[in-house]
């Protein structure tokens, strides 16, 4: 297979994007309201990008499964957003921030993507703040700052623990002012089930409507999808339940290439879970790694409350292990040591899943106040699910998957192997390499569509040239039929378990074997495992009702049934890098003290993967990773 | 636990609804209230019955998706918590609880305990914004924000959307949701232009989204997740009654003007 050319353009690093902007393709003011776009996902890349395209002039169309479009699964993101602002005058540059975060990758990332996103964090803080986003200030009225993991200044911007409600809503607005005033056309609970291609060409969408169950198509001149992350295929996740792949999927399906499908981020800092029951799992900010000291009992089996045991029986492994980062090593570091420590038998709580998490100093230093001022709805939080008061008792933490750094191929330009398909946002691969640091997901979802996507459509309308098609087309026609077979197809099963029977089972297929730590023997067997549940799922699934009404067990199903398909895509990618990297950790590859064994020489690739088939091998297509200014190193945090 | 549910049963917006009893099997104190309609829903595809259908999505409390009214109480009885927030170690064993949808008339029911919320939507669309260009926004640091105002707009943008304000308001008024809005973006300097535009043109939304008006029963704070005060509607007051004297438009054409 021929490689991939993500169209970098020439020149040094730091001038890139200032040519690339001056360079591309416009379209006159007087020709944008001809062209229709499609945007599919409302959270902070989708709001802003669509917001930005309509105010411009494009006519665009939003869809979002949820209810509204300012509840986007953006909204639960806590800490805050990363910026290379220096307000602190503590050294911080466009350089740090960019270096930080494609060391963080561990160098699996495009570096000339990362500077931009690093180039253009300011401007984030300057848009958001005009906004009306309520950022933390300092009493003098400035804006304040703190610190996050895998990083030595403070450049992260918060609002309370609440972040990315806050920029959500700040992008929703936008979005609203434009709904408002007629340029975007706003489709609420309904679900894109379907891409749609002609002459080679992203030209629409076919969508659900959830409450009537009615199929619709939808034509336009390109297709963004701003349609989030695949977490929640280990079932158990910090993300939304409604969080899906389906429409990247359909699109892989439909020739869009898929990039690093295994690189998922396990957040080190979630709550354990309690039982069976458990829907989900809920994430507590990366922050409080800032204050709170992880630690667990020296001895297995040590079961005395917390409390009772004395310092020198205690091990803060993190501090030991990294003195010079210590709790704020990055999250793949600090999953890691926790599934360790577990795994010799010092975990702690009912299962033995999870360490401590203690803001004991913290509190004896600096006051119950100061703690609860920074933390104080995180710590209710807590207390609300565990019914344990963290001011008194440590918190009890546990890795969970919470974010996934793969997904579609994109070029430079933001744009997936399909011509006129964009993905922005956490749907798109292209920023965060093997591992993500903490507040740099609402900095990349905002970077894309507000200051990338609406340069990157227009160069992209200024040069195609697009045949006019509408509704009636042949392969609207056709897409469209597919889909209602699909869905007629999971009604007509009508087995005896639920797609939620299906969708646990999965998770722990792929928790055990493609989670946290993989390997060759796990992986191969996962496929199996994986293809032996799919058979079973379209012969045993019931899913009840008719479809022609509102009926969340068909949109589960239809969401689980692709989940079933990108697992297997998900461990092919696993089992055929052979290196460990960031948070893909394969047991054959690691050095003498336990760290990930990166293998430049070979692996030094995007592994981006074209469908061939349910069931079929996909083939592999690279893009050879080159660094122009910086020398990938070990990476070490010691 | 044993647990007695009655759930509101309704097919569509026009169908008739009812109460259906339910005694779920399995249920343990540290599920949340949406695990156990969780739970009961697989028992009932067990059967072949058609599952509850209620709104859920972050189960965090944070993105404003779920809402029912648990025992007479948007959200259920505990202060500050939204449904999926809400635990089983908070009712007794043996509990008999009646679980139904907001009723109001601006949020006409779907099915069951899902209701559409989008009046809520055109009321940010109406002026609950502020207008900024992408491209043009100054730097952030030029504007300082007293910490005490940056806070208390704080206080107010908590607002999640759920919709528990007007469920709990015997009007159905959403003043709540409106004043949080207004006060959010007015306490901020870069608010300030739009200001009198932005209340006119939400209060005038609200009345025509076929919310009621507030006669200040306080019921929409003791139901509010984010304990978002009822100052703010006093706030909401003042600024309406001061743009209406400052601001005069012709009535109709109170549209904030384009940035």
């Amino acid at each position: 297979m021929p490689g991939l050319d993500a169209g970098v353009p020439e020149g040094a690093l730091e001038t890139k994007w200032t040519r690339h902007r001056s360079q591309v393709g416009l379209v006159a003011p007087a020709n944008k309201p001809r062209h229709s776009l499609i945007v599919v996902g409302s959270g902070l890349a989708g709001a802003s990008g669509a917001a930005s395209l309509a105010e411009l002039g494009y006519h665009v169309a939003c869809f979002c499964f949820q209810d509204s479009p300012r509840r986007a699964h953006s909204i639960a993101a806590q800490g805050g957003i990363n910026a290379a602002k220096n307000y602190q005058n503590d050294g911080d540059s466009v350089f740090r921030l960019f270096y930080d975060t494609l060391k963080g990758g561990d160098f699996r990332s495009r570096e000339a993507n990362v500077y931009r996103l690093a180039e253009l964090s300011a401007n984030i803080i300057d848009q958001c703040t005009a906004q009306g986003v309520p950022f933390a200030r300092e009493y003098g009225g400035l804006l304040a700052n703190r610190s996050f993991g895998g990083v030595q200044v403070s450049r992260t911007f918060y609002a309370r623990g609440q972040t990315g409600q806050q920029l959500l809503l700040g992008a929703y607005q936008s979005l609203a002012r434009q709904i408002g005033q007629g340029t975007v056309t706003m489709h609420a609970r309904h679900e894109m089930l379907d891409l749609v291609v002609i002459d080679g060409a992203a030209r629409g969408i076919v969508v659900r409507d959830l409450v009537t169950g009615e199929l619709s198509r939808h034509v336009a001149d390109a297709v963004i999808l701003a349609t989030g992350g695949y977490s929640n295929i280990y079932y158990l996740s910090t993300n939304a339940k409604g969080c899906n792949v389906t429409a990247i999927w359909r699109a892989h399906r439909r020739g869009a290439a898929f990039a690093n499908p295994c690189f998922t981020q396990i957040h080190p800092t979630c709550i354990p879970p309690t039982g069976h029951h458990q829907a989900k799992l809920t994430l507590m900010s990366e922050s409080l790694r800032n204050d709170g000291r992880i630690w667990v009992p020296k001895r297995a089996g040590d079961h005395r409350p917390p409390q009772e045991i004395p310092e020198g029986d205690r091990d803060y492994y993190l501090e030991r292990l990294y003195p010079s980062y210590g709790n704020l090593v990055p999250r793949d570091l600090a999953s890691r040591r926790a599934k360790d420590v577990c795994d010799e038998g010092r975990g702690v709580g009912p299962a033995g899943h999870g360490v401590y998490l203690d803001f004991h100093d913290a509190i004896a230093r600096h006051g119950e106040r100061f703690i609860a001022e920074r933390y104080g709805n995180l710590f209710e939080m807590y207390e609300r699910i565990t019914g344990e008061n963290p001011y008194h008792t440590p918190m009890r933490i546990y890795p969970a998957p919470h974010y996934t750094m793969g997904g579609l191929w994109v070029d430079y330009n933001l744009m997936s192997t399909v011509p006129g398909l964009f993905v922005i946002g956490e749907a798109n691969f292209s920023d965060h390499g093997a591992n993500r640091l903490g507040a740099s997901a609402l900095m990349q979802g905002l970077a894309d569509g507000y200051f990338i996507l609406p340069y990157a459509v227009g160069d992209y309308l200024a040069h195609a040239r697009l045949a006019a098609v509408d509704d009636a087309h042949t392969a609207f026609r056709d897409v469209e039929r597919e889909v209602g077979e699909r869905v007629a197809q999971l009604l007509a099963a009508r087995g005896q378990r639920s797609a939620d029977h299906f969708h646990r089972d999965l998770g722990r297929v792929m928790w055990d074997r493609c989670g946290m730590s993989r390997n060759a023997t796990g992986l191969t067997e996962a496929i199996e495992q994986v293809r032996t549940l799919r058979q079973e799922f379209w012969r045993d699934v019931y899913v009840g009702g008719d479809g022609r009404d509102f009926n969340q067990a068909l949109e589960h199903a239809g969401r689980v049934a692709d989940f079933l398909e990108l697992a297997e895509l998900m461990c092919h990618d696993a089992l055929d890098r052979e290196e460990s990297c960031g948070c893909h950790f394969r047991e054959e590859h690691q050095t003498p003290d336990g760290e990930a064994a990166r293998d430049d020489e070979h692996f030094s690739y995007v592994a981006a993967w074209e469908f061939a088939g349910v069931g079929v091998p996909p083939r592999l297509r690279k893009e050879p990773l080159t660094f122009q200014e910086v020398h990938p190193s070990q990476r070490s945090y010691k | 636990m044993d647990l007695v549910l009655h759930v509101w049963r309704q097919r569509g917006p026009a169908a008739p609804g009812g109460f259906v009893r339910y005694v779920p099997e399995g249920v343990s104190p540290d599920m949340s209230f949406l695990e156990v309609l969780d739970l009961l829903n697989e028992q009932l595809i067990g059967r072949h019955e058609e599952p509850i259908a209620f709104d859920h999505d972050c189960r965090e409390g944070i993105c404003g998706a779920c809402g029912m009214v648990i025992n007479g109480r948007p959200h259920g009885p505990r202060r500050a918590t939204t449904a999926c927030q809400l635990h089983m170690r908070h009712f007794p064993n043996d509990a008999e609880i009646w679980v139904e949808p907001w009723r109001a008339r601006a949020f006409p029911v779907v099915k069951d305990l899902v209701v559409d919320r989008r009046a809520f939507d055109r009321l940010i669309q109406a002026g609950g914004f502020i207008s900024v260009r992408v491209g043009s926004a100054p730097e952030a640091n030029a504007t300082l924000v007293p910490r005490r105002d940056a806070e208390l707009a704080m206080d107010a943008a908590q607002c999640i959307g759920c919709g528990a304000c007007v469920a709990a308001c015997p009007n159905a008024s959403a003043m709540l949701f409106v004043a949080a809005k207004v006060a959010h973006l007015g306490l901020l300097p870069q608010g300030q232009p739009e200001r009198e535009a932005r209340v006119l043109t939400m209060v005038e939304a609200m009345d025509a989204a076929g919310f009621g008006p507030c006669s200040n029963h306080g019921e929409c704070m003791a139901a509010c997740p984010k304990e978002i005060r009822i100052d703010f509607i006093a706030r909401l007051n003042r600024d309406y009654l001061r743009a209406l004297v400052r601001h005069e438009p012709p009535k109709g054409d109170v549209q904030p003007t384009e940035g």
